[in-house]
């Protein structure tokens, strides 16, 4: 017989005590081990997980930094230069404004120098007239200046045309009735026999008893006139002068208008170029 | 020659006796369990584990793929049962290269006591499961008439499943002796290896069959009839 029944039956007892044996000792704790690391596993991984979320969160939170950062970045910077801007703007009102009235000024500068100079010319003019007159005058006819000029004047008295000779007879009567005697004035001391002979030349011209008041003006320059009741005769250097006067005050307009000019100009441009 | 390890007995006192199957088991057992306990012993629960830990690991958790590929959903439940036989069988099997030893699958008794454990705990489990009514019902699907057929499959397949282990393992062991007489050299030696091949084999076969039949039993849905006939190897 090959089945030996009590073998069975201690085969039967020893399987299943080896069941629980291995029960005991090798499934239970394995599988124990691997459920603990599995669970460990899935918990780190959760917490991967978690960290990750936690990570981008913060990603997202200083990107949103970032940008708050670069707007208001932005914003300053658009400030700063509309600041700037309008700083610059103003500095160059300023300068413009402070360049204008340089250039005013420079201008008034030159405008005084050019009368300054006009003034000194027309002196220096005048006084050389004076002398090269004089010495002309002495050298060729022995006879001083003012004799010249009064002999001048009494010329000019006799060539009077009509109409200016009546109307000058005219208003020396009239000036006779209101007793206001005819001036004469010259820019110095007229000597005896000068005044004579105005004197002289006056009642001859107007063939009648001329008063006359001799005055010394020094404000015209030098020369004689005779002023009466508003009308008048004269020859003073004050005419040739005049006429120097406006030959000198052309060549200084010429001279001095470009130079005005032109610095305004380049101001402006300068300006345009900067804005 | 013996054709049962039962018949080498060291020991007997009337019905009692100590022969070499119940020794050998004992060994067997012994390796198992003690084998476990050392290693399970300091197990780590850290991703870094030593090698006979992941040894275990593999064979615990191939057991528990195994089971739940048949169709049972709690392969945990039925791990403790399933998984020694296989062990067993197969620890059996593999001692088959010491010298002098002979596997305890190699006697009936030890198949029979086998294949009686899984006779009675198929319907323990299907009971368990479905309920006593409805497993008593499954015998007499798909009709009453079914159901003496259906008895005598229950008992043949048993039958089968200790005859099967024993035949191949107590044929592997002749083999060998024979050979062994015969030529003493090379040929027990591939022989051997052939064997330790078919062990495993065997091992395998009984533990699925034993999982087909408990999966059958508690398949609530779909009860089918138990397959009659078992692949022979």
């Amino acid at each position: 017989m090959l089945i030996d029944w009590f073998t069975v039956a201690a085969q039967v007892i020893n399987f299943l005590i080896l069941v629980w044996l291995l029960k005991r000792f090798l499934y239970k704790p394995i599988l124990d081990a691997i459920d603990a690391r599995e669970k460990r596993i899935a918990k780190e991984l959760a917490d991967a997980d978690a960290k990750k979320a936690e990570a981008q969160q913060e990603r997202d939170e200083f990107q949103h930094k970032n940008e708050a950062f670069e707007q208001q970045r932005a914003a300053l910077m658009n400030k700063a230069t509309e600041e700037a801007k309008t700083e610059r703007l103003r500095l160059l009102d300023e300068a413009r404004q402070a360049a204008d009235a340089l250039s005013a000024k420079r201008q008034e500068t030159l405008r005084n120098d050019a009368h300054n100079l006009n003034q000194a010319i027309s002196r220096r003019a005048q006084q050389e007239v004076f002398a090269i007159a004089r010495k002309a005058l002495t050298e060729l006819a022995g006879t001083s200046l003012e004799e010249r000029m009064g002999k001048v004047f009494i010329h000019r008295l006799r060539a009077l045309d009509a109409p200016a000779k009546a109307g000058l007879a005219v208003a020396l009567q009239s000036a006779q009735s209101a007793s206001d005697p005819a001036r004469v004035r010259s820019a110095f001391d007229l000597p005896e026999e000068q005044r004579a002979a105005i004197q002289n030349a006056l009642n001859e011209t107007f063939s009648a008893e001329i008063h006359v008041r001799f005055e010394t003006a020094p404000d015209l320059v030098s020369g004689i006139e005779l002023t009466t009741n508003g009308q008048k005769v004269a020859w003073s250097i004050a005419d040739y002068l005049l006429s120097l006067e406006r030959g000198v005050d052309e060549l200084l307009k010429e001279k001095g208008k470009p130079e005005v000019k032109a610095e305004p100009k380049t101001e402006q441009s300068t300006n345009e170029n900067r804005s | 020659m013996r054709l049962s390890p039962d018949e080498m007995i060291f020991w007997q006192y009337g019905f009692f006796k100590l022969n070499a199957t119940i020794v050998f088991s004992w060994g067997v057992m012994l390796v198992l369990a003690v084998g476990s306990k050392l290693i399970t012993r300091r197990l780590s629960m850290e991703l870094e584990r030593s090698r006979w830990q992941n040894l275990l690991e593999v064979v615990v958790t191939a057991i528990e793929k195994q089971i739940e590929e048949v169709g049972l959903s709690q392969p945990r439940k039925y791990l403790g049962f399933l998984g020694t036989l296989f062990l067993f069988v197969a620890m059996a099997a593999l001692c088959t290269v010491i010298p002098g030893y002979q596997p305890p699958t190699g006697s009936l008794s030890t198949t029979a006591a086998l294949a009686l454990c899984v006779f009675v705990a198929v319907p323990l489990f299907g009971m368990e499961q479905r309920g006593l009514g409805a497993y008593l019902a499954s015998y007499t699907k798909p009709a009453f008439i079914m159901l003496p057929f259906n008895i005598i499959s229950e008992i043949s397949r048993t039958l089968a499943l200790a005859i099967r282990l024993f035949g191949n393992m107590m044929s592997g062991a002749m083999i060998i002796g024979i050979l062994l007489s015969i030529t003493p050299f090379i040929f027990p030696i591939v022989m051997t290896v052939l064997g330790l091949l078919t062990g495993m084999v065997q091992a395998y076969i009984f533990f699925i069959l034993a999982t087909v039949y408990i999966a059958a039993a508690t398949r609530v849905r779909k009860p089918k009839p138990e397959p009659d006939a078992e692949p022979n190897p």
